[in-house]
């Protein structure tokens, strides 16, 4: 079968904050891109980010990067790669400064500067005090910098394939990567589109938990696509449980309600957190609030008939601090709660929110892979930003607001180093023969079965798995349970049936393809958590308490092919300043 | 719960049809999207747009029961029975509740959506005071999900020609910000008998609104702006 095909300097999949920044750059450097997306662009899921972005501008105290990266690193549990982290929080103040002239409508001070709020983990003077470094607009910054970006795209008449789902990553037999295998969704026409450099941007895969903040186009697409292409997942054990969903609806709310000063109660209307982090309180980081509430939970504090949830406490902020920077969190509370936070508090629950793991990549956005003695070899040709990769900054636990930052720091560093890339690549490398087959395989495969499960079931068992086996509180036993379940359910996604086989808009595929993908990325989660013998950040074993550095201090890298596991230093050196040694975590 | 939903696929329908369901709603089920999805797994052929299930996306807008409006954030509780669900009027349709949004994009993109500042940028930020920041409160929230454009009987008839409320709300967003130096050619670019002066203050745009914003207002402010300049 001879397939239509597109050449491009660089296809980027994915059109969220990261895709778009890094489009951005590109098209500004006036090189040919194109952009898929499942949705239109402004659908993307940084659409939902609501507190703010996290650099130190010091608008309000004193603040300075190297205190922003201290945190960082303190609350990913030092699992994160030190040099990653000093540029990106050295870079901070300059990609926000871009995005105010960018036009982001960003809430001000009296001075006219940009207002910054406090958020959990962000501290002064190296865990000292709380600091307002979260640049914020209202409640809604992940949609007014989504939008903004989008519009700069505009200006820059970047190219956008809209509604448009990746398949498969094209390599050649050198291992480069040469281009991406896609579909349209509205003709379900098949295109292969041969680019010098693909950036994958597909965000996370939150979508395999039951209870999730996540939409519902968050199936890890770009996880799959690398995993199928055999580039390994790091650290897909660490998940973020962000501690306020609402309960029973999982939607969001966000941290800057307690970076504002709400606070969380149990049933006896205590202040839990005062016991668990007496310094920070509720603004410790979101995994020490996550394992606190669900403690109290565990031990009968909880509030509801089923004592299932706690309550965030938001009344006492006034209604003008409310309506003026919790307009959003306000109206949800109204539509999903059914509760006035002006006059009541908001019952919420650890919710899954965010991957820590990812595609494995540097700095500057390549994807790196063991290779020989290197366990970092740039992989020619592709290169993954946002949180479908793991650059590590983030490593087993990620502070709020940095991953609005991650976005912009890395689209922007990824764009800059593919520039060079095209300079020093001009031509195109060919594509080899057979490279939209394993696309065409599934694809033919779901218009030929006539028998088979129903993707939702399995989905549903998938989610379901995911929870009970790798939520808040993991354990050896469920966990090897886990791994046995998810891998027949991964068994089962690839052997799915669809009764709709037309072509056009056909949403039933797409959720079936997505299913795929969902499920490597479930695998993945299971079998990275059930072989870390540690707690580390999101990753809390009761049979294991303690941190393990003299084991552990490492990141792990899963393998789709055997489903085999293998592992790569922490790097613990910043590119300029000395190194933070690992600390026992106090908040 | 008992829907009726409109149902067009291109390639086996010589035209649209209304389908009946009758379906078990579980406890959890508070809003339309939930009815729908649990239809959809009954019946995977029926298609529509979907993603944040929060209202901030945009992805999923609909004709319920006649009126415009996100499917993911219309309580259950206040619907009337039989639910009757439309692609939004006005656009082609693709396929079932899916339309095809491309003429809706292209007004948008014709008010140049984006900040015009020439003069080169500040090393920091660009300082703007609170009550000027405050000008975009009710304008920048907007989600693009075309419930008001499609409920507007001046984009029915025009679509080409008249930019839409959406559109001129956002066209607005950028004249209202402090930051922006390009008014005049903006207020230009949609002096016309059609772009801006098609819209009659009919107001169904600010009455469907699901994030409750007031695209006829911002368009008055539009319209006071063109006469304080002509005078």
């Amino acid at each position: 079968m001879t397939l239509t095909r597109q050449i491009f300097d660089t296809v980027i999949v994915g059109g969220g904050g990261s895709g778009l920044r890094a489009a951005l750059q590109l098209a500004e450097a006036g090189h040919r891109v194109a952009v898929f997306s499942k949705v239109f662009p402004t659908r993307s899921h940084t659409v939902a980010a609501q507190g703010g972005i996290g650099a130190s501008l010091g608008n309000m105290q004193e603040d300075h990067w190297l205190w922003h990266m201290y945190d960082t690193i303190k609350g990913s549990d030092y699992l994160g790669d030190q040099d990653a982290i000093e540029y990106m929080c050295r870079k901070a103040a300059e990609v926000v400064y871009e995005l105010e002239h960018f036009g982001m409508p960003f809430d001000r001070n009296p001075d006219g500067t940009i207002y910054q709020r406090p958020f959990g983990g962000h501290s002064q003077n190296f865990g000292e005090r709380p600091v307002q470094r979260a640049c914020a607009a209202a409640d809604r910054t992940g949609h007014a910098m989504l939008h903004t970006l989008y519009q700069r795209n505009v200006r820059a008449r970047c190219q956008f394939f809209v509604e448009w789902m990746a398949l498969d990553l094209i390599r050649d037999f050198e291992g480069a990567v040469v281009g991406i295998v896609a579909l349209e969704m509205e003709t379900g026409e098949v295109m292969a589109f041969q680019s010098k450099a693909t950036i994958l941007a597909t965000g996370g895969a939150g979508r395999i938990f039951q209870s999730s903040t996540n939409a519902f186009i968050n199936t890890g697409d770009g996880l799959g696509m690398a995993a199928r292409a055999g580039i390994p997942l790091e650290d897909m054990e660490f998940w973020q449980f962000h501690p306020t969903g609402v309960a029973g609806a999982g939607v969001l709310i966000t941290e800057g309600v307690r970076g504002e000063g709400g606070i969380l109660l149990n049933a006896n209307g205590e202040r839990f957190m005062e016991r668990y982090a007496p310094n920070m309180k509720d603004l410790a980081s979101r995994d020490v609030v996550s394992r606190a509430m669900d403690q109290e939970i565990k031990e009968g504090r909880g509030v509801g008939p089923q004592r299932d949830h706690v309550l965030l406490k938001l009344d006492h902020l006034g209604a003008d601090v409310i309506n003026k920077r919790l307009p959003g969190i306000r109206e949800i509370a109204l539509k999903f709660a059914h509760v006035d936070p002006i006059r009541e508090p908001i019952p919420v629950v650890p919710t899954c929110h965010y991957q820590m793991g990812g595609i494995p990549t540097n700095y500057y956005g390549q994807v790196v892979v063991p290779r020989g003695a290197n366990p970092s070899e740039p992989v020619p040709g592709l290169y993954a930003i946002g949180e479908c990769a793991c650059v590590s900054v983030h490593g087993a636990n990620r502070l709020g607001t940095n991953s609005l930052l991650d976005l912009l720091v890395f689209g922007k560093s990824a764009g800059d180093h593919v520039s060079e890339w095209l300079k020093t690549n001009p031509r195109h490398r060919d594509l080899p023969r057979n490279a939209a087959e394993r696309s065409l395989e599934r694809l033919a495969r779901l218009d030929n079965a006539t028998s088979g499960e129903s993707v939702v079931e399995v989905a549903a068992d998938m989610r379901r798995t995911v929870q009970q086996h790798a939520g808040v509180f993991r354990t050896g036993t469920l966990l090897d349970e886990g791994v046995e379940r998810i891998r027949e359910v991964a068994q089962r996604a690839r052997n799915t049936a669809i009764r709709d086989k037309s072509r056009v808009f056909n949403t039933a595929r797409i959720e079936a393809l997505e299913l795929e993908n969902l499920a490597i990325v479930a695998e993945a989660t299971l079998v990275s958590a059930q072989a870390r013998t540690e707690s580390r950040g999101a990753q809390a074993r009761e049979d294991y308490k303690e941190r393990d550095d003299k084991n552990w201090l490492k990141h792990s890298l899963w393998y789709l092919q055997g489903s085999r596991l293998d592992y790569k230093p922490v790097n613990l050196q910043p590119l300029t300043v000395e190194s933070f040694e690992p600390k026992v975590r106090v908040y | 719960m008992k829907f009726s939903i409109y149902r067009y696929n291109p390639e086996k329908d010589d035209k649209p049809y209304m389908q009946d369901y009758d379906v078990e709603l579980q406890p959890g089920d508070r809003m339309l999207l939930d009815a729908i999805l649990r239809i959809k797994a009954l019946d995977d052929s029926l298609s529509l747009r979907k993603s944040c299930r929060e209202g901030v996306c945009g992805s999923d807008g609909m004709n319920i029961n006649g009126k415009n409006g996100l499917a993911c954030i219309t309580p259950l509780k206040d619907l009337e029975e039989p639910v009757v669900l439309r692609p939004l009027p006005g656009l082609p349709v693709i396929r079932d509740l899916i339309v095809d949004m491309s003429q809706f994009f292209k007004q948008y993109h014709s008010i140049k959506p984006y900040l015009i500042n020439d003069n080169p940028p500040p090393q920091k930020e660009r300082l703007q005071s609170p009550e000027a920041r405050e000008e975009l409160n009710g304008l920048y929230e907007c989600v693009l999900c075309a419930c008001c454009s499609t409920s507007c009987p001046s984009f029915w008839w025009n679509p080409d020609k008249f930019v839409g409320p959406a559109a001129l709300l956002q066209a607005y967003r950028f004249i209202a910000d402090t930051r922006d130096d390009a008014t005049s050619e903006r207020l230009d670019n949609l002096e016309d008998p059609y772009r801006l002066f098609r819209c009659h203050t009919i107001m169904n745009c600010a009455d469907v609104c699901p994030k409750g914003l007031n695209p006829t207002e911002a368009i008055g402010k539009i319209k006071e702006q063109m006469v304080r300049r002509m005078v």
